[in-house]
């Protein structure tokens, strides 16, 4: 563990974040700004919720804990909004659903005894949960906005046959849903057989028994495959609400977009 | 079901500050074949959409059979006036699939092999992906399809733009015929003035969003009607 005691030890990884960056430069990729941004942005958000989840852990206060997991559900929805831009009221039905996820994932953990209630837990299950959850609420918005706009003669044609809204937008929720869900039901298939999951990784790093990080893992596994699941679903079923009139009729989206 | 007749009074609809509809009025007979035309952009489809509520009105009234579509539920509206788009947009899995998904919903028996025939299609496609159908043939589907709900009317957008001129007339004599067979009362938008006089009854005449006037087809196609067709042929 010698290696990881500085700073400067682990910015030396930046060397092979400097050959990608060469290598984007090489082919003309243009990756390299969007890679530098990344650079400095984890950089100085990790050192800041490093400190701030240091400090949180001496006060041992849960409202402080709430209140960061609250802000962290905030910043997923602003993120996930701006990445769904034509997906009317984005924000509330991402703050929603993230939040549902979150509350009940957490509330089930504490009541059935499986972490307990502090700081050291909950913040960085609440963060793997909220940000999971994030990721997949920005998939199902954008795929449900964009085949609305590429299948829009379909979805007319089963509203104009008598279909509701939900009716008529079901195949393309299942979809939607589908494809947002994939990624994470197929890591939690191969789990242990094609990649080492991250809390895993760390924990053995860290020099814990691989038993035992094995059991967290199995902990942040369900816990993921249902709190994003049950996040993507309520953002399904509340985002094509807005893409139609209580009367079954599909919304013209604005005419500059 | 007995045919129906529609009326449409001082019909409005805005959309993001354009005036897409103004004031229109309309008056569709029952068992009558009614063409909407007029050049691109002014409002046909839209219309046409107000009459089954796809679109919210702005303002005005569209009556089916003398009651007020505001106050119909629009799901049970639309199994009424049944509609068919320039595009077949078939789904459903098969052609029967296609066929019966609005008959499906509402719970009503259809019989595929029926409508398929009743479009001029054999019964033999049914179990045929719709996909594999020609362009014509699947226009003939949607028309199936809309008929499986057993309409007082029909709405018809367009519905041989995207087809060559064979199919064309195909789709003209289907509609004729089944205005004929079924007295199904049929608004047909179209901006082909030599089909409109294939198939119409009576033509309106609709100008950025205004309608400028009414004709009967006979009317409309002879010396009466030689001032509002070369409007639409300067405007087309």
């Amino acid at each position: 563990m010698a290696g990881l005691q500085t700073v400067g030890s682990a910015l030396l990884t930046l060397g092979l974040v400097a050959i990608a960056v060469a290598l984007s430069l090489y082919e003309r990729l243009d990756l390299e700004k969007d890679i530098g941004l990344a650079v400095v942005r984890s950089f100085v958000q990790l050192a800041a919720i490093g400190y701030v989840i240091d400090y949180v852990f001496g006060l041992e206060n849960l409202w402080v804990v709430v209140m960061l997991l609250a802000g962290m559900v905030l910043f997923a929805a602003w993120t996930s909004a701006r990445r769904a831009r034509d997906v009317p009221n984005a924000f509330l039905i991402v703050v929603v659903a993230v939040g549902v996820a979150a509350v009940a994932t957490l509330v089930l953990l504490l009541a059935l005894g499986i972490v307990p209630a502090t700081a050291r837990y909950l913040i960085p299950l609440g963060g793997m949960v909220i940000g999971n959850s994030m990721n997949a609420s920005s998939l199902t918005m954008t795929r449900i906005r964009d085949d609305l706009a590429e299948q829009r003669p379909k979805v007319e044609a089963a509203l104009a046959l008598g279909a509701t809204s939900r009716q008529a937008v079901s195949p393309i929720l299942k979809t939607a849903l589908q494809r947002a869900l994939i990624p994470l039901i197929d890591a939690t298939k191969t789990t242990g057989i094609i990649f080492l999951p991250g809390a895993m990784v760390g924990m053995i790093i860290a020099g814990a028994d691989p038993l035992e990080a094995v059991r967290l893992q199995i902990v942040v596994l369900y816990m993921l495959l249902g709190s994003v699941s049950i996040a993507a679903i309520l953002v399904g079923t509340l985002s094509y609400r807005s893409f139609f009139t209580p009367r079954h009729q599909l919304e013209t989206a604005p005419p500059e977009h | 079901m007995a045919p129906t007749g529609i009326e449409i009074h001082g019909l409005g609809y805005e959309l993001y500050g354009a005036e897409i509809l103004k004031d229109v009025d309309v008056l569709v007979r029952e068992g009558e074949t009614t063409a909407i035309v007029g050049s691109s952009g002014a409002g046909k489809s839209t219309l046409l959409r107000a009459i089954n509520r796809l679109i919210e009105p702005t303002s005005g009234e569209v009556y089916l059979d003398g009651e007020p579509t505001s106050r119909l539920d629009p799901l049970e509206l639309r199994r009424r006036v049944g509609m068919v788009f320039q595009v077949p947009a078939l789904f459903g899995g098969s052609v029967a699939g296609a066929v019966l998904y609005g008959a499906r919903l509402a719970g009503k028996a259809a019989d595929p092999g029926r409508l398929l025939e009743m479009v001029g299609l054999s019964a033999s496609l049914a179990e045929r992906d719709p996909q594999t159908l020609s362009v014509g043939q699947q226009q003939r589907v949607a028309i199936a399809r809309a008929l499986a709900l057993g309409p007082e009317a029909l709405l018809l957008d367009e519905p041989t733009s995207a087809l060559d001129e064979g199919a064309r007339r195909k789709i003209e004599e289907l509609v004729t015929d089944l205005n004929a067979r079924l007295g199904l009362t049929m608004v047909f938008v179209s901006h082909d003035l030599s089909q409109v006089e294939r198939v119409a009854d009576r033509v309106v005449v609709l100008a950025e969003g205004k309608c400028m006037g009414e004709w009967d087809s006979d009317d409309f196609f002879s010396r009466a009607g030689e001032r509002a067709r070369r409007y639409i042929a300067g405007g087309l």
